[in-house]
């Protein structure tokens, strides 16, 4: 439900801008007499330090949000898949290299790595969502691997086997297939992830760039004026939480219906 | 139990130059440079530039340079770009601070991990439990920067609570037993707000074993023997779907390393996060090189110690 309307109201906003019209403000006009309004009739979540209006910054900030979510997981299950499926397909020697590295993965402190990673790269939106992507795949490739472990055993796939099929053939159009439904609940439980990911480098000055709004960038500059302005902080983060909870949310029902089919 | 703490050193030394060499490449392969001036600042005249590049071995062909620098590291050598203090000496004065944060985070997020969790599998399939589980999901889906700044709003506007740094300055105490008490006040506040995500997966584990363990055998005998209620949840339950909890743990503590940087930024609390991103703001490369790995060997040994943990508390697992 409010993932619908979430990215109804992005692309809206950043279909309207595209023609040149801003709903309900331009996000980037500043307006210094008008600076740190509390909500009101006219900037319904109020304005920030230089009197832009915070709701029209969150709907842009929304699209941002959203795009870093879907890219990073495309990036992660992309990654996650391919090791994934090698490990657990061909087992032996690949497997355990595979999965070495993806236990060396697993003990680094994520956040140290994204940070360092996008901080040196200088923090752009590419950037960003490679990174996120680079460090989240490992849970993907285990899933996979599990999910290929016990497939390659399955009847249907010996039986490609002896008809002589090639391996791409047998894991492309036999295994993938029916391993689905646990990757698709990964990847929609992977989106919140990364927005929050994306929220908390933004938070810290290393995420898409002003002035473009997003909505940890919004929270991050709002901080300076936390005793005054709390609409600056209460609103972009409500929309965070919102956000990232209801993909959770979903993931969770996906995986509920995935395994009460299975 | 010898072999198996052999084989898992042996294999934390290779995870740990694998880790080396990862966080080394990323330093040293993106663009910029460690310079405390720019680079093409006429003031400074190549000597300079040349001595400095000697000294932290800039100058060097990579894998020299990452031979000396693990070299350093380990003699505790390792030199800050920034200020020239050994970098050991900076992440010592460092890690007995992140460590009482990490751990009171991780007591928090077991003890209330584990009440949701009960309460969870108690209710199973009914509406209590469908609760629970919203709330476990709306504490993975909270930004805990914002739920920071929210606590600081409510306390310090509302209460004028101070609650930076890790004592109130400015105020003297009539005794050490108050400042003690202020000290736990400055370390609860940020504890509480990195364990969230952790009380959320804690319970979502224990719901799911648990309501597995409820429905053995002798939990219906302990009921039937007219036990009472949390007797039979907390003794005969609560025992037997302990494990997922303790390999938790495990799992816990690469974000709440990671949680550590945002939160203690926020809270001007002097640990290992904080110092991280002051080194990756100043392009600090011996620190944070060495952070990484710190951090690493620190998930390292919490893995190893939940996994020693693991077969204590369960005599049926072996640790070969």
């Amino acid at each position: 439900m409010f993932i619908i309307l979430f990215a109804l109201l992005a692309g809206g906003t950043a279909l309207l801008s595209q023609f040149g019209h801003h709903w309900p403000f331009d996000p980037n006009l500043t307006n210094l007499e008008q600076k740190l309004l509390p909500p009101s009739s006219q900037h319904w979540l109020g304005t920030d330090n230089l009197g832009r209006d915070v709701l029209s910054r969150m709907l842009h900030g929304a699209s941002i949000s959203l795009t870093v979510g879907l890219i990073a997981v495309f990036v992660s299950l992309a990654i996650g898949m391919v090791v994934g499926a090698l490990a657990g397909y061909f087992g032996g020697i690949t497997d355990q290299v595979l999965m070495r590295s993806v236990d060396a993965l697993l003990c680094f402190p994520t956040f140290f790595l994204m940070l360092t990673a996008v901080a040196l790269l200088g923090p752009s939106l590419i950037n960003i969502v490679v990174v996120i992507g680079l460090v989240s795949w490992t849970g993907t490739a285990r899933l996979v691997r599990g999910e290929f472990l016990t497939l390659r055993e399955a009847e249907y796939v010996k039986s490609a086997r002896v008809l002589g099929q090639n391996a791409w053939t047998i894991i492309t159009r036999h295994i993938l297939p029916n391993a689905a439904a646990p990757i698709l609940v990964t990847a929609v439980l992977g989106i919140p992830e990364a927005i929050l990911s994306e929220a908390g480098l933004s938070f810290l000055g290393f995420g898409v760039q002003p002035p473009q709004a997003t909505w940890g960038n919004i929270i991050a500059d709002g901080k300076t004026y936390l005793l005054d302005a709390w609409w600056l902080i209460l609103f972009p983060g409500l929309a965070i939480l919102i956000a990232s909870l209801s993909f959770f949310l979903a993931g969770d029902a996906l995986r509920e219906a995935a395994e009460s089919r299975g | 139990m010898t072999s198996f703490l052999i084989r898992r050193l042996a294999l934390s030394v290779v995870l740990l130059f694998i880790i080396s060499i990862i966080s080394f490449f990323i330093v040293t392969m993106t663009p910029g440079s460690p310079y405390p001036w720019g680079e093409l600042n006429p003031k400074i005249s190549a000597e300079v530039k040349a001595n400095f590049r000697k000294k932290f071995h800039l100058d060097r062909p990579l894998h020299e340079q990452y031979t000396l620098m693990m070299k350093d590291l380990f003699t505790g050598d390792l030199r800050s770009i920034k200020d020239d203090r050994p970098v050991m000496g900076k992440i010592m004065e460092r890690l007995p601070a992140t460590l009482a944060l990490n751990i009171t985070a991780i007591l928090i997020s077991l003890s209330f991990g584990t009440l949701l969790g009960v309460y969870a599998a108690r209710h199973a399939g009914r509406w209590q439990d469908m609760a629970g589980s919203f709330v476990a999901f709306l504490f993975i889906a909270l930004p805990g920067f914002w739920v920071s700044y929210l606590v600081a709003i409510v306390l310090v506007k509302g209460f004028g609570v101070p609650i930076l740094g890790t004592r109130s300055y400015g105020i003297v105490f009539p005794s050490g037993f108050a400042a003690g008490l202020d000290t736990l006040w400055h370390l609860l506040i940020p504890a509480s707000i990195l364990a969230i995500g952790g009380i959320a997966s804690q319970s979502r584990y224990l719901r799911a074993t648990m309501i597995g363990t409820l429905r053995e055998d002798y939990i219906r005998t302990a009921r039937a023997k007219g036990l009472a209620e949390e007797t039979v949840l907390y003794k005969h339950a609560l025992r037997n779907s302990i494990r997922p909890l303790v390999t938790g743990i495990g799992m816990l503590l690469p974000a709440l390393i990671s949680g550590s940087v945002i939160i203690e930024s926020i809270f001007a609390y002097p640990g290992m996060g904080r110092l991280f991103y002051e080194a990756v703001l100043e392009r600090d490369y011996p620190t944070i090189v060495a952070l990484n790995f710190i951090g690493a060997a620190l998930i390292l040994l919490g893995n190893l110690l939940s996994d020693l943990l693991y077969a204590a508390v369960d005599p049926r697992v072996r640790l070969e």
